[in-house]
């Protein structure tokens, strides 16, 4: 996993001379931790991929997308299991994170899922994810491959 | 003190809160219980269905009785819900170590189509040796989601492909086929656990 902090002078001598600045108020301010994926079967079958996304910025930052040479159609996706115990799964649209907050991709609720893969995803290889912004900034991870059993990054 | 006073209470205290847990127990998760939302599953015994497990032996609600059983439905092209619940299950049968070995374990596809005993022996193979993987024709799965009250329904994606919206709790069987109570998606360990141990205890007590 791979933390892209970047904590620019340029951002912070433009924010101490009290100017708006929504253009640097993105990626500079992602950090992603914790990332892991599941080992795939083939090709055939979506995959998913799991990360912590944190906003250490002072602005909110908009997650609009994902883009990855592992799969042709990458997009966050959100389970829902309803009353009734009934699980399903939909794209989950722009996502804005608050700043100082975090957002959490894990089992059964939000998740990059990865539809039409270029190739198998094998366990112990990583692949590179990138997280797109509403204001053109981008955030690239990356994402370990582990076990089609694991349950969490430490397994 | 406060706490001197309370410690004075203790015995009758004691058999006051054993009752209040009793009662409790009872309503909420003991027989005067509500429903689930939705219905619950007829017994195993009341079922009627003809399955082919992962290595092609025809099997059905009858191969179930005389052990309890734990089973739940997916589809192997399911990249959250499914191996999140494989995985945890075979968490829950790590911790239960040999007490595992008296249980049946059951992971019944609801996307037969694609899904086929190659596939299902595939599949099963990445998880706990204990879980079995069963398929069938539609029909049959469609029986098989009656009796457990499942529900489940094919839905297209962007992709052009589809995928499976399902009923995601997993369900628990007394060794007498009797229905026992489910363990629902994203229920923690602690609580998954002591209800396995509920099943194989009513077996236990069924024996005897
Ligand atoms: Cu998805």
């Amino acid at each position: 996993m791979k933390k892209h902090i970047l904590t620019g002078t340029l951002t912070a001598l433009l924010t101490l001379g009290g100017l708006s600045v929504p253009a640097l108020a993105g990626p500079e301010d992602v950090v992603v931790e914790n990332a892991w994926s599941r080992a795939s079967i083939g090709m055939n079958r979506p995959g998913a991929a799991y990360m912590t996304i944190s906003n250490t910025g002072d602005e909110p930052v908009t997650l609009i997308g994902l883009a990855t040479p592992l799969a042709m159609m990458p997009e966050i996706h959100e389970t829902k299991t309803n009353a009734e115990g009934v699980s399903s799964m939909s794209p989950a649209g722009e996502i804005v994170i608050a700043p100082g907050e975090s957002i959490a991709l894990e089992p059964g609720g939000l998740h990059a899922m990865l539809m039409r893969l270029q190739e198998p995803m094998t366990e112990g290889d990583t692949f590179p994810l990138t997280l797109l912004f509403d204001d053109g900034g981008e955030v690239t991870v990356e994402v370990p491959i582990l076990s089609i059993a694991a349950r969490g990054p430490e397994d | 003190m406060q706490r001197r006073a309370i410690l004075g209470y203790g015995a009758a205290g004691a058999g006051a809160v054993a009752l209040m847990l009793f009662v409790g127990w009872w309503q909420v998760d003991g027989p005067g219980g509500p429903e689930p939302i939705g219905q619950r599953p007829v017994a195993l015994t009341a079922m009627d269905f003809r399955l082919t497990d992962h290595e092609g032996n025809v099997v059905g609600p009858e191969t179930l009785i005389g052990r309890p059983t734990m089973a739940f439905f997916g589809f192997t092209y399911c990249p959250d819900v499914c191996p999140t619940t494989l995985s945890d299950i075979s968490g829950w049968l790590d911790d239960l170590g040999d007490e595992a070995d008296e249980m049946n374990v059951v992971f019944i596809t609801v996307d037969p189509e694609r899904d086929t005993v190659e596939t299902m022996a595939e599949y099963v193979g990445y998880f706990h040796p204990a879980i079995r993987g069963w398929t069938g024709p539609e029909e049959q799965i469609a029986r098989v989601a009656d009796g457990f009250r499942a529900t489940y329904v094919r839905v297209p994606t962007e992709s052009g492909d589809y995928t499976m919206n399902h009923t995601a709790s997993v369900f628990l069987f007394a060794a007498s086929g009797r229905f026992v109570t489910m363990i629902d998606y994203h229920e923690p360990r602690e609580f998954a656990v002591p209800k396995i141990r509920r099943a194989l205890e009513e077996e236990t007590e069924g024996a005897t």
